[in-house]
């Protein structure tokens, strides 16, 4: 059992709360920096995909998680970002400022969408957003003088002075931006602009009282939101090198929607813990294909079963996500073998109308 | 003549989906929770019309009442099964549940040998049929279809309103406690909901399948009856049905007048503007929460 | 007593929701520095005279002056800025954050970084997440928090909550504290307590405050005027012993009969 003596405020609000905190994430650092050295380039391709993934589940999880506005069209954000960078880079914009102009213009799209939301809420606000993504999904389609429509637009590999950015080196660079977007996110959350956000998921009537303007901050976590995804989607473009609309339907929102809960709704090592697991379902599921009968394995729907089950699997057993059940167990073994089964317990509650908030 | 031909399209296609949301609304009604999965209900109610038809060879009619009887029962069973555990929990879990269920629906049927991936047509008596009015034609299809969504839009709204079940439903979904301690039977009361409004998918998909053909993916045309429900105000049964028939004549007019794609996303340019107009619908209640 | 000494005043402010007339020409004015309290019936228009205050609701007709500056238009974000801050009747607390950061939320006002300085988190925003910081332990040491700090808000019992977000609107430093039922819900040794806090916030901190309350020994223990109201309208205003006797408050009460 760790017990923190503090003495010092810093102590509260630093990142890397004690010793234990620095040592683990500097080991991860070093791993991450060190993968190339220790990996198939089959498995650092994957680790490249997780992290634009995650980079994109960060702003769905300032969106969802802690502003409490949930939205089904977020795969429109990263179509966004992905054509203007596609585009751009293929005009022989520098790599910099075309990811810079992808994220500005995903972000004004997030602020468009934001719109509805400070008038509408709940399911509506779902509705909302669903409408929005098939919208720009169709834009993006019928626009073929930019996007080439629904034949497809190969990407260009990222380059910036002359020097391209493919294997290793767009690992690296992915590696960079993750960090970057993550140390962002969690100092968003530890001022007061990350507080405003939670109390608006929580009560948006005391947030008022607070003072804090809801119109704004609302508009700003969609933006914000927006622009990581953004930026998430010029990522994708490079990656996969061939964009086509039919990559940004409301079942790729629904896939980014399902990383954030399944990982943790409400943290941020969820997104990490939800890119990693749906990142590498699928290829569990082809490595289990083998080893089921061929009725069932070699079944085209039988990723659509896997990915239903577990999503209605950490409904029902662990609504807390990966990252609750990460920390259930962290308690167990930090507080072993005084662990005590109602530690977690979930009190029964009845449902409230969700109307009346 | 030929607007009057593309509004009755237009119209034949708004019941469609006003049938559809009709499902939406009712469990929203009686439980206040969303179900995304009522398209793939609605696909399960044409595939089990599909094998009953077909492989047992029954008359259309026969096939779909069985069918709707069918989903009727697998409501039940979801709602106790996989739903009954859930409540209590906020909204967004009930939206992800029913998205899992949606996808494991789609998934088990595609795995079925053979049948899963193929679209498949389904025999029924009016199929083809028309009626002729003077040169306007409709489909008879389509009559049967705003038949049976009039019907059943009245019968669900005479319950909600007179019977004391439906007033019962609400009261659950407003305050599942106090309802407990009022008596009402909230586990039955939520079966019979989920039961029914699958029971309401089968059948549209049964009246759907003629038209649409029988395929795994059927169930999509569900999102667009989403803003259907959401044009007329989430908890309004008539309001379902007539946010159906907006969306359904806009998109009518828009592929006819409007350049190619409009058709596709005028469902959803139609909700937004409704949402900037009247957040809540057109028959929704703004309620505010008492502090 | 006139307008220029008042810190709040209220001058016949009338609202109505579907027709009925909630708040019909109630007027006061407040002075600075004194516990002000709103008794009356159960829907009598005391708590939407609060939300007027905080302009949660519309004004229909009247008009409210904070500090010399007319408020009855101001959108309800812009009230906190100005000084004013509030509890609930029914507790609306931040529920999935700690106790800590509920009170944190309370200095939002006084935020001096933007956007960019706090995704940067540079120096000048640990500086000011430090001084908010040590603004909330002075909060938590007032009302004895100390134990509760880094509990979640959603485990604990009522009268701590009460307490916190008692603290969460003093972490604001307010001009005016407009508290709602503060001792409903609590025991005698906690009622006793928020009267002493109530005692402390008005002596130490300078902050004038209005109440609506139905404890009438808290009442005439605490507020230096009183306001009866009933249907929406002002029956009376003096002191607690006042208006405890006043015939139409009694009425309002307990009905005719009992004046005899």
């Amino acid at each position: 059992m760790r017990f923190l003596y503090k003495t010092d405020y810093d102590q509260d609000i630093r990142l890397a709360k004690h010793g234990g905190h620095r040592f683990w994430y500097t080991l991860l650092m070093t791993a991450l920096l060190l993968a190339p050295w220790l990996m198939s380039s089959y498995l650092l391709d994957q680790l490249v995909v997780i992290g634009i993934y995650s980079i994109a589940g960060l702003g769905l999880m300032l969106l969802c998680g802690y502003t409490g506005l949930v939205s089904l069209g977020h795969a429109a954000f990263l179509g966004v970002g992905a054509y203007t960078e596609a585009v751009l880079a293929a005009r022989g914009w520098p790599f910099p400022l075309s990811m810079s102009a992808a994220v500005l213009l995903s972000g004004l799209t997030g602020i468009i969408v934001g719109l509805p939301a400070l008038r509408v809420k709940g399911i509506y606000l779902v509705i909302a957003t669903v409408a929005f993504g098939a919208i720009v999904e169709e834009v993006l389609a019928r626009w073929e003088s930019v996007t080439a429509g629904n034949a497809g637009l190969m990407v260009k590999p990222a380059q910036w002075l002359g020097f391209k950015f493919t294997g290793e080196s767009f690992y690296y660079l992915t590696l960079a931006l993750v960090v970057l977007c993550t140390l962002a996110v969690l100092n968003l959350l530890r001022s007061p602009t990350g507080r405003a956000l939670v109390a608006i998921r929580d009560s948006e009537v005391s947030a008022q009282s607070m003072g804090i303007h809801l119109a704004k901050y609302k508009t700003l976590s969609f933006a914000l939101s927006a622009a990581f995804t953004g930026l998430a989607g010029g990522l994708y473009a490079h990656k996969l090198r061939f964009l086509s609309p039919e990559q940004f339907t409301v079942l790729q929102s629904i896939e980014l929607l399902m990383m954030v809960f399944i990982g943790g709704l409400g943290s941020i090592h969820g997104v990490f813990f939800g890119a990693t697991l749906l990142i590498l379902l699928p290829q569990a599921i082809a490595v289990a294909k083998d080893f089921l009968p061929p009725a069932i394995g070699g079944a085209a729907g039988l990723q659509a079963v896997v990915f239903g089950a577990i999503i209605i699997g950490f409904v029902l057993f662990e609504p807390l996500g990966l990252y609750g059940r990460w920390t259930k167990i962290r308690t167990y073994l930090q507080t072993f073998p005084f662990y005590r089964k109602g530690t977690f317990k979930r009190e029964k509650s009845f449902q409230k109308s969700e109307r009346y908030r | 003549m030929q607007f009057l031909q593309v509004l009755i399209g237009g119209i034949s296609q708004g019941f469609i989906y006003g049938l559809i949301a009709l499902g939406f609304v009712l469990i929203y009604k009686a439980t206040e929770a969303v179900n995304f999965a009522q398209g793939e209900l609605l696909m399960l109610g044409a595939f089990c019309g599909l094998a009953l038809a077909g492989f047992f060879g029954l008359p259309y009619w026969v096939a779909l009442v069985l069918a709707v009887a069918i989903l009727f029962c697998f409501g039940f069973l979801t709602e106790a099964l996989v739903l009954r555990p859930v409540l209590g929990q906020p909204a967004f879990a009930m939206i992800m549940v029913t998205i899992g269920i949606g996808f494991v629906a789609r998934g088990l049927v595609t795995m079925i040998p053979g049948i899963g991936t193929d679209t498949h047509a389904l025999e029924a008596p009016f199929r083809g049929e028309v009626i002729d009015l003077r040169g306007l034609v409709i489909g008879v299809e389509h009559l049967v279809i705003i038949a049976a969504s009039v019907l059943v839009c009245g019968l669900l709204f005479v319950m909600f309103r007179h019977t004391r079940i439906g007033i019962a439903m609400q009261a659950v979904s407003q305050n599942q406690l106090a309802a407990y301690y009022m008596g009402i039977p909230v586990k039955r009361l939520n079966g019979l909901v989920w039961a029914t409004s699958a029971a309401v998918a089968g059948l549209a998909g049964m009246l759907l399948a003629p038209l649409a053909f029988v395929h795994v993916n059927m169930g999509f045309i569900a999102l667009k009856a989403f803003p259907a429900a959401v044009i007329g105000g989430f908890e309004s049964l008539p309001g379902a049905i007539l946010g159906g028939l907006i969306i359904g004549v806009v998109e009518a007019l828009a592929g006819f007048y409007l350049p190619e794609g409009f058709k596709d996303i005028a469902a959803y340019v139609v909700v937004l503007v409704m949402l900037v107009v009247r957040p809540n619908g057109l028959f929704g209640q703004t309620i505010r929460k008492r502090v | 007593m006139s307008a220029a000494d008042a810190i709040l005043q209220v001058e016949s402010l009338s609202v109505s929701f579907g027709g009925v007339k909630a708040v019909d020409g109630v007027g006061f004015a407040v002075r600075p520095g004194e516990v002000f309290t709103l008794i009356g019936p159960n829907g009598a228009g005391k708590t939407t005279v609060f939300n007027l205050i905080s302009r949660i609701y519309g004004v229909g007709a009247g008009r409210i002056v904070f500090d010399g500056k007319d408020i009855t238009r101001l959108p309800a974000h812009r009230i906190a800025s100005l000084g004013i801050a509030r509890t609930f009747q029914n507790i609306e607390l931040f529920e999935h954050a700690t106790v800590l950061q509920n009170l944190l939320i309370g200095r939002h006002v006084h935020r001096r970084t933007s956007l960019w300085e706090e995704m940067l988190f540079l120096p000048k925003v640990r500086e000011c997440e430090i001084d908010f910081r040590a603004q909330v332990e002075r909060v938590i040491d007032l009302l004895d928090l100390q134990h509760y700090r880094d509990a979640h808000v959603s485990g604990l019992p009522y009268g701590v909550r009460k307490v916190v977000e008692l603290g969460r609107a003093l972490a604001m430093r307010p001009k005016l504290l407009l508290m709602d039922e503060p001792s409903s819900g609590l025991n005698v040794e906690e009622t006793e307590d928020m009267g002493f806090w109530i005692e402390d916030i008005v002596q130490d901190l300078g902050i004038t405050v209005v109440m609506v309350e139905h404890d009438m020994s808290l009442v005439s223990r605490v507020s230096h005027r009183v306001l009866a109201m009933n249907q929406g309208t002002v029956l009376t205003i003096g002191s607690a012993q006042e208006v405890a006797s006043h015939p139409a408050v009694i009425e309002a009460y307990l009905g005719k009969a009992a004046r005899a």
